[in-house]
């Protein structure tokens, strides 16, 4: 499995970021180093080369940072490390939880590095929006997958049971569960719809306790993919 | 007179001075456009450096200057580590095990860390960087040492081009860097870390300043 090492100048937004990730992803080895080694801001090299290595179990490890110059000490400490090492260019805080969740699913080391990345476009978009009203339309390479036609959905309402509704542990749950099943779901609430793939975009929803949403799913897998999730809920999602 | 591993030891000892001294001017500097910790981070480094070298003296000048970069690497923090940390070890790399350094080595060295300072931070000449200092600072030096001339003509070239580089980043917005989230407002100030390489280049041609 993937570890994760979050690079701050602060030491305390390392372990909150740290801290955040990690409760969507309770198998992952989540390290973070922040602060220069003496109490201070800044970023400390040798303290970034131990948390690679305290991350990772052998797959490799997928390092986020926060700013610039924290890049360039996390590239020096990925070049010089033992192990497989990706630097991710993303936000820290939506793009650790992205990624640490990918890496709970299996995901390789470049899939969780291009989880982090996506993570600038996790925010749910209103479901008919015509595309060129769409901010995130015509983005910088962003070849999205066009949304399942509605003919050869499959689809079902799922009520939310459980008390918060798709906060972030249900939506991590979701998105854990479709992860290496061959399907595009949606999951629609009001005027809104979320990638089902995405915890940042699903919990973008707001979905609360009691909320009735509409999972549609395309693709081969697409009845196991709606089955799963309606589990989920019937199971008040482990709560 | 030869350049070998006693001259480079003798220079970054020079450096280190030099950085002590201006090591209030490197934080104002950074204070305007930055965070204001260049100054002392670069003299934590160099000071660590020069304990190192009081510690062993390596038998080369690749091996005092890399020994000068992983020193620098552990102990500089912000930018300016990995960057000087990687130009210095660039440096190291291209003079290899040489026993002496002369004048096409030098200018070797410098383009190699000039290399190894583009490819760690990515910034172009006029992103208001120590790029726009060292840049110049590598074309003089390779300009003069196509002549025959000896080690100090080299780095005295590179220092006054340096030096005018630096001051060129006066008028420029910043582009990579911390300055670069202030924008408009990095303008009219010189980069600090364009200045840094300016005072590191005289001091080691020996008339530092
Ligand atoms: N991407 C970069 N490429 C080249 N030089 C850079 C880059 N980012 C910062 N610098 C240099 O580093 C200097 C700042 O160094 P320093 O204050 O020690 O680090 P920090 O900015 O992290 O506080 C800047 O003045 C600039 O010359
Ligand atoms: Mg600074």
């Amino acid at each position: 499995m993937i570890g994760l090492v979050v690079v701050s100048h602060s030491r305390r937004l390392a372990e909150g970021v740290a801290e955040l990730a990690g409760q969507m992803a309770p198998d992952v080895r989540i390290a973070p180093s922040g602060g220069d080694g003496s109490g201070g801001l800044g970023t400390d090299y040798a303290a970034v080369a131990e948390a690679i290595s305290r991350a990772d179990s052998g797959g490799g490890v997928v390092v986020l940072y926060d700013l610039g110059s924290a890049r360039m000490v996390a590239e020096m400490a990925a070049e010089e490390a033992g192990t497989p090492v990706v630097v991710a260019d993303a936000p820290l805080v939506e793009g650790a939880v992205a990624a640490a969740v990918a890496a709970q699913g299996g995901a390789s080391a470049d899939e969780v590095a291009a989880a982090a990345r996506a993570a600038y476009h996790a925010g749910a978009t209103p479901a008919f929006a015509a595309p060129d009203t769409d901010p995130l339309a015509g983005a910088a390479g962003d070849a999205e997958v066009p949304a399942p036609s509605t003919e050869d959905a499959v689809r079902s309402d799922v009520v939310l049971t459980n008390d918060v509704g798709l906060h972030a542990r249900p939506a991590a749950l979701v998105a854990r569960a479709l992860a290496g099943l061959d399907a595009r779901v949606l999951v629609r609430y009001g005027e809104q719809e979320a990638d089902a793939a995405s915890v940042l975009a699903l919990m973008g929803l707001g979905a609360p306790g009691g909320a009735r949403v509409e999972v549609v799913a395309t693709g081969p897998d697409a009845a196991e993919a709606v089955r799963r999730v309606s589990a989920l809920a019937a199971r008040n999602f482990d709560e | 007179m030869g350049c070998g591993a006693d001259e480079v030891v003798a220079a970054l000892r020079a450096a280190a001075v030099v950085v002590a001294e201006h090591r209030e001017e490197l934080v104002r500097l950074d204070r305007a456009i930055g965070d204001g910790d260049h100054g002392e981070n670069l003299h934590r480094g160099f000071s660590a450096v020069v304990s190192k070298l009081d510690g062993s003296a390596p038998a080369t000048p690749g091996a005092v200057l890399k020994l000068a970069a992983t020193t620098l690497i552990s102990t500089v923090g912000g930018a300016a580590g990995p960057l000087y940390g990687t130009a210095f070890l660039r440096a190291a790399t291209a003079v290899g095990d040489a026993p002496e350094l002369d004048a096409a080595l030098v200018a070797g060295a410098l383009r190699a860390a000039l290399e190894g300072v583009v490819a760690r931070g990515k910034a172009v000449v006029g992103d208001k960087t120590m790029v726009d200092a060292l840049t110049p600072a590598v074309t003089a030096a390779e300009d003069v040492a196509e002549g025959g001339v000896d080690v100090a003509a080299v780095l005295a070239a590179a220092a006054g081009a340096a030096e005018e580089g630096a001051r060129s980043t006066e008028p420029l917005v910043a582009r990579k860097g911390r300055a670069s989230y202030l924008g408009e407002r990095s303008a009219g100030h010189l980069d600090p870390g364009a200045w840094s390489t300016s005072l590191l280049l005289r001091s080691f041609a020996g008339g530092a300043r």
